[in-house]
């Protein structure tokens, strides 16, 4: 027997390529499917989606109602669901109460309506800190609150999935609902960041 | 320096515009669609694959070094897929071998398979 080196030495491109390999002989995944998922969530399921649903709420009250009052059915209503999105909670921020999104065992996240988490997300120290000292971490992305704001942090661990319906910046009421969008992020929407009027 | 006509700012901007790619290496996307589309066709629940991810994660972090989540999510898979007798972690493992000494061509160093080679 010749020596072979470990699997795990071996680039995990290759471990990815022998999996994906063996599982198209057996019949149990097609390579055009895989490019399609790649795809869509390459493109086409991202923040933008979760923007939409913050623009409406901001603009359409009974909306808003509706989406703190069941966020999976609100979301819905807007065309956004999928894998990870059946239970979703929306959580609103207002001046004096602030909610943060983790998932500290496996960076689980509300994929229909923000996409694929970003890198800070899955990062060992944020899902360590955002328990422990959110008020520290949270000032590292540059959002300094102030020590009377409440802080709540939303581990999603379980099945559900959250996402934090941030304030509407002063300065922002003249916009339409088209115009807000593009000034909610990402962070705005997992609560590492506020809206910034434009 | 001429990849301007995409709508970047906009409001049909695509998702990648508000942050990074999703994706930092291609291996990464067929990863993770391989375990969302096993999924979808009934192989799994997704629970049981997000309870191998977790134990991956945490043997990542414990073991220290550069983390990467889409290397958990390929190990937390092919656990589940061995576990549950879709697809043994030992043949990924030979056949990761095989392609590691592709280049080399025909130089299969033991032949106990039925290698039907079709190119």
């Amino acid at each position: 027997m010749s020596p072979v080196p470990a699997p795990s030495d071996l680039p995990v491109e290759l471990r990815t390529e022998a999996l994906e390999s063996i599982l198209v002989e057996k019949g149990l995944v097609d390579p055009a499917v895989l490019d399609k998922f790649i795809k869509t969530y390459a493109e086409d399921v991202g923040p933008l989606n979760g923007a939409k649903v913050v623009a409406k709420a901001w603009t359409d009250p009974e909306y808003k109602a509706r989406l703190l009052a069941d966020g999976t059915a609100a979301i819905a209503e807007l065309g956004f669901k999928g894998p990870q999105g059946e239970h979703f909670v929306v959580l609103e921020n207002t001046p004096t109460r602030h909610h943060l999104v983790v998932c500290t065992l496996c960076s689980c996240y509300p994929w229909p309506v923000l996409g694929l988490p970003p890198g800070w997300y899955k990062d060992p120290a944020y899902r360590a800190r955002a328990v422990r000292e959110p008020r520290a971490l949270l000032a590292e992305f540059g959002l300094e609150l102030s020590p009377d704001v409440e802080i709540r942090v939303l581990d999603s661990v379980s099945e559900v999935r959250y996402m934090v319906l941030p304030e509407r910046p002063a300065g922002t009421e003249s916009l339409s609902e088209e115009e807000l969008v593009p000034l909610i992020t990402r962070e705005a929407m997992t609560g590492v960041a506020k809206v910034k009027a434009p | 320096m001429t990849f301007v006509d995409l709508d970047v700012v906009g409001p049909a901007a695509p998702p990648r515009s508000n942050g990074e790619l999703v994706f930092a290496a291609p291996w990464e996307g067929r990863a993770f669609a391989m375990a969302l589309t096993l999924h979808d066709r009934g192989l799994f629940e997704w629970s049981a694959f997000q309870g191998q991810l977790i134990r991956a994660v945490a043997r990542a972090e414990a073991a220290g070094g550069e983390f990467s989540y889409y290397r958990c999510w390929l190990e937390a898979l092919q656990t589940l897929l061995d576990t549950s007798g879709l697809v043994d972690s030992a043949s990924v493992d030979e056949r990761t071998a095989v392609l590691a000494g592709r280049p080399a061509g025909h130089d299969h160093r033991h032949g106990d398979h039925d290698d039907d080679h079709d190119h």
